[in-house]
């Protein structure tokens, strides 16, 4: 019986992020890796992979129209990005990447703001809007199948580790870490859901909570809220290491943009 | 007889419950609105008076729904659609949304079909009834239930 | 400036009865949702459908606000002519929103 207890009170501790576990164990992905789409109904399911009616494609759509469309004197992204040179199909599953130039991690979102300021000369997109999400949509679905395979650059392990940090460290009222739920409990029930191991491969997600399409981050604001603890800002470099984290959790498991999630 | 709320117990659940009412759920949290009366005066108002018979409309829902704001809902009745024999008008009737109407649909014989897929809201765990006119003016009537659950982490 | 997706078959033979799906954006805000300060989401839904073949209604809805955000619908229609499929929703202002789509019936 005590050494139970010391062993569980080791482990509350840890869990506390005071403890640094070795990198070998960092990474340790749930086994087996599932995605969110395995703890929907079988009408979520059958939803997402409703090619006409998943509501996330009104945002593909409306991002493959912005993406070929010409504004003021800039280039569209279409005019670069063609089959030939520059496509973009399996391009979102190496998100998020390491921008040495810049040394930051760069999303989806991040990635396309950069390049209509600096290739397009457009002012950068609002998180949530509706043109970011239709583009990210957009971009994301032309990945859709393709594996996660996230590249660990040595220059992004502090992003890693404070992702990997954020993941297991307790916050809010609820004194709840991701972890908790989607590392140490995934697949039991909480409420009338079914915890998932949060991976943020069906994201930008349709999710039915919020009634329209949504970001990842944007997630991880609803995730942080849902335990009582303040959450960071869309786009900030917190939720950026934990995006940058979980895809390399996620690594194997197939983009769904656009997922639909409940 | 409000059968939506038992007597308020401090539990942890309903202080969530009482906070979701700032939420998207807070509909849930005002007094019931639609009961099965209202779902009769919502239908006679509509369709008059006349007695409804239940059969020829089958309605699916699934038994346990994601998320009471997006339910699929499939109805087909059965009928011909020719000319002198067809469905005129679909109605859905929900007994416990704050509206006991969800939807009407006009047919008619260039339908072809009677059958309908749509997706609706859904305020909770209920028996949802569709209601068919024919072209002779008889009203026929289906029912299916759904278990409408709340999520893990209610977001305020 | 509402996104809007059709499935209607190019083709069909006379007298077949086709499935027709039509989704559009549109949030169909029910007006029972209460902001962060408590006050109440103004309500603001589409509440009526309709679709046109070669000019006449051959299917229609109104909708109240249970129908879902991003209002999806399959029906079906009798493939009579060749023509165009039109469909229109309007929404509780009278703003409406319209689409088409060209069918050959053989």
């Amino acid at each position: 019986m005590k050494p139970w207890l010391c062993l569980l009170g080791i482990v509350l501790l840890s869990a506390c992020g005071s403890a640094r576990t070795a990198p070998e164990t960092i990474t340790n992905p749930p086994e087996p890796l599932l995605s969110g789409s395995e703890f929907l109904t079988a009408e979520t399911r059958t939803l997402q992979a409703d090619d006409f009616a998943n509501p996330g494609y009104l945002w593909v759509d409306q991002g493959q129209a912005l993406f070929e469309a010409v504004v003021g004197n800039s280039l569209s992204c279409a005019a670069c990005h063609t089959d030939e040179s520059g496509s973009l199909e399996g391009a979102a599953a190496k998100y998020p990447r390491w921008n040495s130039e810049d040394r930051r991690i760069m999303n989806l979102e991040g990635q396309i703001n950069a390049c209509r300021s600096s290739q397009q000369q457009l002012s950068p997109l609002e998180y949530e809007s509706n043109e970011l999400l239709s583009l990210t949509a957009y971009v994301a679905n032309l990945s859709k199948a393709h594996p996660i395979t996230v590249e660990r650059d040595p220059g992004a392990e502090y992003a890693f580790d404070q992702g990997f940090e954020y993941f297991t460290t307790r916050r809010g009222q609820f004194n709840l870490s991701c972890a908790n739920c989607h590392q140490d409990n995934w697949g039991q029930s909480l409420r009338g859901d079914t915890i998932s191991q949060g991976h943020g491969n069906g994201f930008p997600a349709y999710r039915l909570e919020w009634q329209t399409l949504g970001s990842l981050h944007r997630r991880f604001k609803d995730c942080d809220t849902g335990v009582r603890a303040v959450p960071k800002e869309l786009g900030s470099d917190t939720y950026l290491a934990l995006e940058y984290y979980l895809a390399v959790r996620a690594e194997g498991l197939e983009i769904e943009a656009p997922g639909v999630r409940r | 007889m409000n059968d939506r709320f038992e007597p308020m117990k401090l539990t942890r659940r309903s202080v969530l419950l009482t906070a979701a009412s700032a939420s998207a759920f807070g509909w849930l949290a005002r007094p019931a609105l639609a009961d099965p009366e209202d779902v009769t005066a919502a239908r006679t108002a509509l369709f008059g008076d006349a007695p409804v018979t239940e059969g020829r409309v089958e309605v699916s829902l699934p038994p346990i729904s994601e998320n009471g704001f997006s339910v699929p809902i499939e109805i087909d009745v059965e009928s011909p659609m020719t000319p002198d024999d067809h469905v005129t008008r679909i109605a859905v009737f929900s007994p416990r949304n704050p509206l006991a109407d969800i939807a009407h649909f006009q047919l008619g014989p260039r339908a072809g079909r009677a059958r309908i897929e749509t997706r609706i809201r859904l305020g909770g765990t209920q028996k949802v009834t569709v209601v068919a006119e024919m072209n002779d003016g008889s009203l026929w009537s289906g029912h299916a239930e759904t278990v409408v659950t709340l999520a893990a982490c209610v977001v305020l | 400036m509402a996104a809007i997706r059709l499935s209607v078959p190019d083709t069909a033979t006379a007298g077949e009865v086709i499935e027709i799906k039509a989704l559009i954006q549109h949030p169909m805000e029910s007006g029972f949702r209460r902001d962060s300060r408590g006050e109440a989401v103004a309500r603001d839904i589409i509440t009526r459908f309709e679709c046109l073949y070669a000019g006449e209604t051959v299917f229609a809805g109104d909708f109240f606000p249970a129908v879902s955000a991003n209002p999806f619908l399959t029906f079906h229609t009798r493939a009579t002519e060749t023509g165009t499929l039109v469909f229109r929703w309007t929404d509780q202002d009278g703003q409406s929103w319209e689409d088409a789509a060209e069918i050959l019936v053989e």
